[in-house]
């Protein structure tokens, strides 16, 4: 009895075996995995893609750089595209973490606004494409506040105790309080490090919240008065909340990039240029940047807005405002001692 | 034991899933790798020792021992309800307490966030009475309702299972013998069900210590807790060897208190659920 059983056990993993290899060798059509930020993409353009090429694309997002960096670094995914922003781009660069894309078949390259190309994190334009840009700034509900935000000091105001929401990322917050001191975003110094972590600490009482996605449902229904976001996101709530807006203060912000890459993880390389040109198709382009109310590096997207968004200074700041804000670079080993001072903020009572 | 065979993937599953990882996890956290290559080092569980991590620490203990004092003090009478009722309806209170973990954990303590906050379901219902409104949500008190909210099932379901096979005859016998009520409870059920309690408290204190959703939602991210700590190693920093060194300090740390516990639990005559 038991040999039979044993045998039965054996035979019907053999079977599952070829059964299982026969069904690989029937599908041809090839998947690949796009890992992007949560809410970053109009996902009825996956499906065209999908419908266009017969490709299947596995759609998986992540809410920071740093959690994205960690998935794909130690290997055994096999993410074909990833969306990461400029200092993670220069990060992944430099460990050899990125093909190089040919640039043959991505002809749709040349819509990309030249002020977009040659930037610090990718000098020969070799490893990324410019999806979206923005900045970081101040979302306000005008209801409940009757003074000009135009400094990060108002996130410091008493008046607003309990009505604050702060991002849960460690550069955006510690950045924007090395701003507020004047140093500069990507400070090595310790000292300046310090002093911005006492300021976060002073300033804990009087935050409601360290979110990141979350902030937009607590800003659209008036759970909060200020809070710290990313442009795209801002003009996103602003439509749905006209009582909300935005401001850039006035030390200066975090401008930001985030371009498509390959990882070296990519199985399906000339697939993935495929996807990438076809995200930089005019009509595709535009559909997502109306979608997700990002900047759009396209310059023919960008010609297809409404003027209203064309010309909207939450998405379009003018360029004195810009040539103010600063932009990320790879902090290397100094992630460290960033991550310390975050703890320590986090754990101070 | 003709069938030995039977357990081998049991065994195989084991060591693939349970003992490779934390070997894995082991190595980690006493190495330490640089351009060179790696070196063996205790440095990493030192790093521990500095005040800022034992706070953490110590905040995550008192918030489980907090939550654990609390689930315990709702669920014992909670299961002695259930155990004492008739047994059709019995099943039926059974199920609604077993209903709601059916439903993924995360949603629900996500429905606590939409409860909780300040223009949420409960202060909406205490303005329309004008009542003063509620505002607990981003404190130490929703991280703590939260753990009792999703750890409550834990300690109910053993002791009303320890409940339900005390011997009648027992209570009778006391009776019989004049004791009253209290004393029936005192001398009786209670040292009977402490296997149940037991196993309760260990259930509702493990993932209570070592969570990381609950503060993360319920505390607005000002809480960090060691499993945010934890995960904060891994996610953020990059620092696998440190997240490693405390993943196994709060290996040994969950392993003494099981088997402080399983020693009391054996001392009772009592068998524990698992």
């Amino acid at each position: 009895m038991k040999s039979i059983i044993k045998r039965l056990a054996v035979f019907s993993f053999a079977l599952l075996m070829v059964l299982s290899m026969t069904s690989c060798r029937g599908e041809d059509k090839v998947t690949i995995n796009v890992y992007n930020w949560g809410d970053y993409i109009d996902e009825s353009v996956i499906t065209e893609f999908e419908e266009k090429y017969g490709i299947n694309v596995n759609y998986e997002m992540y809410d920071t750089n740093e959690s994205m960096y960690q998935k794909i670094k130690p290997g055994g995914v096999s993410y074909d595209i990833a969306i990461p922003s400029d200092y993670m781009i220069s990060k992944m660069i430099k460990e050899d973490m990125l093909h190089k894309i040919d640039f043959n078949n991505v002809p749709n390259y040349k819509y990309i606004d030249e002020n977009f190309k040659d930037l610090e994190y990718d000098p020969d334009n070799e490893y990324s494409v410019p999806y979206m840009w923005g900045t970081v700034g101040i979302l306000y509900n005008k209801t409940m506040i009757n003074e000009a935000v135009d400094s990060w000091d108002i996130l410091w105001d008493e008046k607003y105790k309990k009505q604050i929401l702060m991002k849960d990322s460690q550069r955006e917050t510690i950045g924007l309080a090395l701003q507020r001191l004047g140093y500069s975003l990507n400070t090595r110094a310790i000292d300046e490090l310090e002093k911005a972590k006492e300021e976060l600490i002073k300033q804990k009482p009087l935050v409601l919240a360290y979110v990141v996605d979350e902030v937009k449902d607590k800003m659209i229904s008036g759970e909060a008065a200020l809070s710290v976001v990313w442009a795209g996101d801002a003009v996103n709530m602003i439509s749905q909340n006209p009582d909300l807006d935005y401001a850039i203060p006035k030390e200066g912000s975090n401008f930001f990039v985030d371009g498509m890459v390959i990882p070296k993880t990519s199985k399906n390389k000339k697939e993935a240029e495929m996807f990438i040109n076809f995200m930089c198709e005019p009509e595709i382009a535009f559909k997502n940047t109306d979608y997700i109310g990002y900047s759009t590096p396209h310059t023919e997207a960008k010609k297809m807005l409404d003027d209203e968004i064309a010309n909207n200074p939450v998405a379009y700041p003018r360029d004195e405002v810009l040539k103010n804000c600063e932009v990320y670079r790879d902090l290397g080993d100094m992630v460290k001692i960033y991550d310390r001072i975050w703890t320590e903020i986090k754990v101070a009572k | 034991m003709k069938n030995k065979w039977i357990a081998y993937p049991y065994i195989v599953w084991m060591i693939l899933f349970t003992v490779v990882p934390i070997l894995l996890v082991l190595f980690y956290s006493i190495t330490f790798r640089d351009g060179l290559g790696i070196t063996f080092t205790l440095e990493n569980y030192k790093r521990f020792f500095d005040p800022v991590y034992i706070g953490v620490l110590v905040h995550s203990i008192n918030l489980a021992l907090i939550s654990t004092a609390i689930c315990l003090l709702l669920g014992y009478p909670m299961a002695m309800i259930i155990a004492k009722s008739p047994i059709g309806y019995r099943n039926m209170l059974i199920l609604f307490f077993v209903i709601p973990m059916w439903m993924n954990f995360l949603l629900r303590t996500y429905a606590w966030m939409t409860l909780l906050e300040r223009s949420g379901l409960i202060n909406k219902f205490l303005a329309s009475l004008n009542l003063p409104a509620f505002n607990i949500m981003y404190s130490n008190s929703a991280v703590v309702l939260g753990m009792v909210y999703n750890f409550l099932p834990f300690m109910v379901l053993p002791i009303y299972s320890v409940l339900i096979k005390i011997d009648k005859n027992l209570i009778e016998a006391a009776e019989d013998l004049g004791a009253d009520g209290l004393k029936v409870f005192r001398e009786v059920i209670f040292p009977l069900s402490l296997p149940g309690v037991v196993s309760g408290i260990i259930m509702v204190f493990m993932p209570a210590i070592t969570t990381f959703v609950i503060s993360r939602l319920l505390g607005g991210g000002q809480f960090t807790l060691i499993g945010n700590l934890i995960e904060q190693q891994f996610l953020v920093a990059g620092d696998w060897n440190f997240g490693s060194a405390i993943s196994m300090l709060m290996l040994v740390l969950i392993l003494l208190c099981s088997s402080v516990m399983g020693r009391e639990d054996k001392d009772e005559g009592g068998v524990g659920l698992w």
